[in-house]
């Protein structure tokens, strides 16, 4: 039985209200050296939507999630998180601000148990420090028994009880992506950011995960902004679709406006030469 | 244990009823359990009986009034099996589905039922209603026990369980003669009113609306208990489908009456870690979940260590030699006891607590054969494995194995109060209290099973054995008659010679011909391993067929076969006198097997004639060519000289115990 989670408790931290932008970004531009990943890109991402992020291979996409979360700091341009701009963080205040991710290529811990990956993505959230915790006893205890009922809570969610305790290492591709999910539910973030979700699986696989991105949107009201190649998905899951090709932004809106936009199919399909 | 004094002075006669006197002398033990956030989370039978009652009025508010049906569909979930007696408490009928049938299905059992109300487990569940509604007048509501996803549906129709309950604790607050209500409609209800109606999976034609009053399976449930010492300290796991009459009379019917916990694992797939967690003293499961658990146990066993292995092989030696006889409380010589003691301590005892068993009292398998060996590598471990025979329309018992006697190849002795007949036809014939009343809105199939002195024909053949024992051979339309006026049961001699892990598939003819003679597949994976330690080569499946020493290995389980059929005074005209083994495997494709892997027999007749006709002509070798159709759906042909080999028959031996191949 899945126990029916509060949304205000799991993602109650600005006290924001759906429709009010979340973030944005305005004419962001980053570069590596001479490699100008992004170029002079804004746009928003709204509190309680799903935002996609597309575009062929090369395009930004990963540069602009790694700018969305703090990883990278661009060289122009601002971002305003929750109202406020932000700075450059270190990448521990990146972590605790509310913003949660998964990777294109699984980075979980693979020689540890489900369970144990998921717990880490409550380690911000653990107070008593370090001593305390290698006690493991009284209030240090109390409080790991608080965050453990939390991470049932999301694993009874994601479906995943039968592989709790199995080593990651061991696990199909598709719930390996699952519990890396899981791991970034974990920190009860504002917005997700999820980097190729359904890449590498089959149909059945991302009919599941499709499922869980719309139940983690409606039930916790968790933000979420995606990298698919999959256009399907992305037609049937997003709310707007932002379009990059070259570090530069060719189309944003609605995906069904998107779809017909003629510089988009361009940048998919390749134009013909002149002569 | 079966003195427990509570449980043998009853008169109470419908699970309402019963649940009430639970919830007074078993207060404060558990009824049911469920594993929710990695937890086992309990309730008791005085806490079960509040969220029977809170739903049952809230259950009353929507509109829900005496004769109304209500369908049950989910996986085994604690409030579903709530919400059933809940309905019986407000004189309604639960008619639990499987939740697993595509929604096409779903809206005939339905649209027949008439039901009006439906409490179902999940999102899933709720759409698939839904997507059907509008081909069912009859359906006015219904109620989810997870609110996960729905939380944005029209919720007109729809309720949760929890809400309905909150509501029916507040009715319940406001007016204290609704308690009182609720308890004179109890006690208003008889034995005889209808208690549950379960749909046969109809493998022939549509489902039959079976239904069963209290009386037939409150007796039959104290009856099964008794049988087997069963009281309320039993813990079992609900993990069956819901709507097969055995889960309900194990999960519901019999934990009523005894007062034991049920518990309900996490979900399905956890199924194997939860059992281990339990420890069910009580548990039921078809052949394959024995099968796939010693599968999976041979397999670990491969990987094991040197000195692992070697202790496994050899206690396990000493428990093939001994272990039955000491289950069976026959005479064992003192060494001998005392190794299967050490083996219970290293071998045994690991063992079965990693399959969950180590607390368990008694286990069935039923539905189908189970392989002999099967059989017995459970019961040489000291588990009390047993088989029944039963059926949906009998409220599960028709015969039983006592303990002590426990054979391989017979289902048991009729259970408590069922008696027993064999038809002319060979056709098995019973008649009990927990016959059922008939099938709903269906007379005429409750006529032609049912006769007016309540006796129920099984559709199935079989005999009585020497030992009083009932066998069942086969179903009663297949088992036909050699010219010579003996029994030829095609399926009872397939098993037979499957049970060899060599052999694949069996094909029997014989109905009105001179003698029997079957069709052979042997089985790539077994053969082939054989093969490569033999130094057989082989190019092909075709090639490993004709193969002389294949012919040989399968000459000598034929040979076994009919040394067995010998034995059974009924079965000894059927021995197999001639066999083939078939140049290619028998597939679904081709349409020579059904998509659930059962041998088609008709066609395969069709399709090999020549080979048929060479079958009983006397040639030793036919040259055949079949037609074969690949999967991407081009067409071919395999070509190929077939051997036909005679075999040895044997004299009936009359009387005598027999022993299964060893």
């Amino acid at each position: 039985m899945n126990a029916f989670v509060d949304p205000a408790g799991m993602a109650g931290h600005s006290g924001m209200t759906k429709g009010e932008v979340l973030l944005r970004v305005d004419n962001v531009s980053l570069a590596f050296g001479g490699v100008k990943a992004i170029t002079n890109i804004s746009f928003d991402i709204v509190k309680g939507e799903v935002r996609a992020i597309i575009g062929p291979n090369g395009a930004g996409k990963t540069s602009m999630l790694n700018v969305i979360n703090g990883f990278y700091h661009p060289q122009e341009g601002t971002i305003t998180w929750r109202g406020k701009v932000r700075r450059k963080m270190k990448p521990y205040e990146a972590a605790s601000n509310g913003i949660a991710r998964t990777f294109q290529n699984v980075a979980l811990f693979k020689g540890m148990t489900t369970l144990d990956n998921i717990m880490t993505g409550r380690g911000l959230k653990m107070h008593k420090n370090f001593l305390w915790q290698c006690l493991h006893w009284g209030p240090a205890l109390r409080e790991e028994n608080e965050h453990r009922r939390k991470v049932e809570e999301i694993i009874d969610f994601l479906e995943i009880q039968a592989i709790r305790k199995t080593p990651v290492g061991r696990l199909p591709y598709g719930l390996q992506k699952r519990v890396e999910l899981a791991r970034a539910l974990a920190m009860e973030p504002e917005l997700l950011l999820l980097d190729e979700p359904m890449a590498g699986m089959n149909l059945e696989e991302k009919e599941d995960m499709s499922r869980f991105i719309l139940d983690v949107n409606q039930q916790f009201g968790t933000t979420i902004a995606l990298i698919e190649h999959d256009m399907g998905v992305v037609m049937d899951l997003s709310d707007r679709v932002v379009v990059l090709d070259y570090g530069r932004k060719i189309a944003d809106g609605p995906p069904e406006e998107v779809q017909s936009n003629q510089d988009v199919i361009d940048a998919y399909l390749g134009v013909p030469h002149e002569n | 244990m079966a003195g427990s004094p509570v449980v043998e002075r009853l008169d109470e006669d419908t699970f309402p009823k019963i649940l009430l006197r639970n919830a007074r002398v078993f207060a404060d033990r558990p009824s049911m359990r469920e594993k929710d956030l990695g937890i086992w989370q309990a309730w008791t039978w005085s806490q079960v009986l509040e969220e029977i009652r809170t739903f049952a009025i809230g259950l009353q508010d929507i509109g829900f009034t005496q004769g109304d049906k209500i369908a049950i569909v989910g996986a085994n979930r604690p409030r579903l099996y709530w919400s059933m007696v809940a309905v019986q408490s407000l004189g309604g009928v639960p008619v639990p589905l499987y939740s697993d049938s595509v929604a096409e299905e779903m809206a005939f059992v339905l649209e027949h039922a008439e039901v009006r109300f439906a409490c179902v487990e999940d999102q899933e569940q709720v759409d698939k209603l839904l997507s059907m509604s509008e081909s069912l007048p009859h359906l006015e509501q219904v109620i989810y026990d997870d609110p996960r996803g729905l939380v944005d549906y029209d919720h007109s129709r729809l309720h949760s369980f929890e809400g309905l309950q909150v509501a029916g604790r507040k009715a319940l607050e406001g007016d204290p003669a609704r308690a009182e209500a609720w308890l004179e409609g109890i006690a208003a209800a008889k034995g005889a009113d209808i208690a549950v109606m379960l749909y046969t999976s109809g493998t022939t034609g549509r489902p039959k609306g079976v239904m069963l009053s209290f009386d037939n399976l409150v007796i039959s449930a104290r009856n099964g208990n008794k049988f087997d010492n069963l009281n309320e300290t039993e813990e079992t796991l609900a993990y069956l489908p819901m709507a097969w009459i055995g889960d309900h009379v194990f999960s519901l019917a019999q934990a009523y009456c005894a007062g034991y916990c049920v518990n309900c694992p996490e979900n399905l797939e956890t199924v194997l870690s939860d059992r281990r967690e339990i420890a069910p003293t009580y548990f039921f499961a078809p052949p394959r979940v024995f099968e796939g658990l010693l599968t999976h146990i041979m397999v670990r066993m491969e990987d094991a260590g040197r000195i692992k292995k070697k202790m496994f092989d050899f206690f396990m030696g000493v428990a093939r030699r001994v272990g039955e006889q000491i289950l069976n409380g026959e005479d064992v010589g003192f060494g001998d006891r005392l190794l299967y003691r050490l083996g219970d301590l290293f071998v045994y005892g690991p063992l079965k607590n990693q399959m969950g068993f180590t607390r368990l009292k008694v286990g069935y398998t039923a539905g189908e054969a189970i392989g002999p060996e099967i059989f017995r590598f459970y019961r040489s471990l000291g588990l009390n494995l047993k088989q029944l025979y039963g059926q949906t329309e009998a409220s599960v018992y028709i015969t039983m194995q006592p303990d002590g006697e426990i054979y391989g190849d017979t289902v048991g002795m009729p259970a408590p109060d069922v008696e027993l007949r064999i038809a002319e036809n060979g056709e098995v014939h019973y008649r009990s209290p927990g016959v059922f009343v008939g099938y709903y809105k269906n007379d005429e199939a409750t006529r032609s099973t049912k006769t007016e002195d309540g006796w129920v024909l099984t559709g199935d053949a079989g005999f009585i054995a020497d030992n009083g024992h009932l066998k069942i051979i086969d179903r009663a339309k297949d088992v036909g008659k050699l010219s010579d006026g003996s029994l030829f049961a095609p399926k009872y001699i397939e098993n037979k010679l499957k049970f060899f892990p060599n052999v694949k598939e069996v094909v029997a003819f014989g109905d009105g011909r001179d003698f029997c003679g079957v069709f052979v597949n042997i089985d790539l994976t077994a053969v082939g391993s054989w093969a490569e330690r033999n130094n057989v080569n082989y190019a092909s499946y075709q090639e490993l067929a004709a193969h002389p020493h294949v012919y040989e290995m399968i000459r000598s389980h034929v040979d076994q076969v009919n040394r067995d059929l010998a034995s059974e005074p009924m079965m000894a005209g059927g021995q197999i006198k001639r066999f083939l083994v078939l140049h290619k495997e028998l597939d679904a494709d081709d349409g020579e097997l059904t998509r659930t892997q059962k041998v088609r027999r008709s066609f395969i007749a069709e399709r090999y004639q020549p080979l048929i006709e060479a079958l009983y002509d006397g040639s030793t070798s036919k040259h055949v060519r079949t037609e074969v159709t690949f999967e991407d759906g081009r067409k071919g042909g395999i070509e190929a000289t077939v051997a036909i080999h005679d075999m040895e028959l044997y004299p009936a031996q009359s009387g005598g115990m027999k022993e299964a191949a060893e």
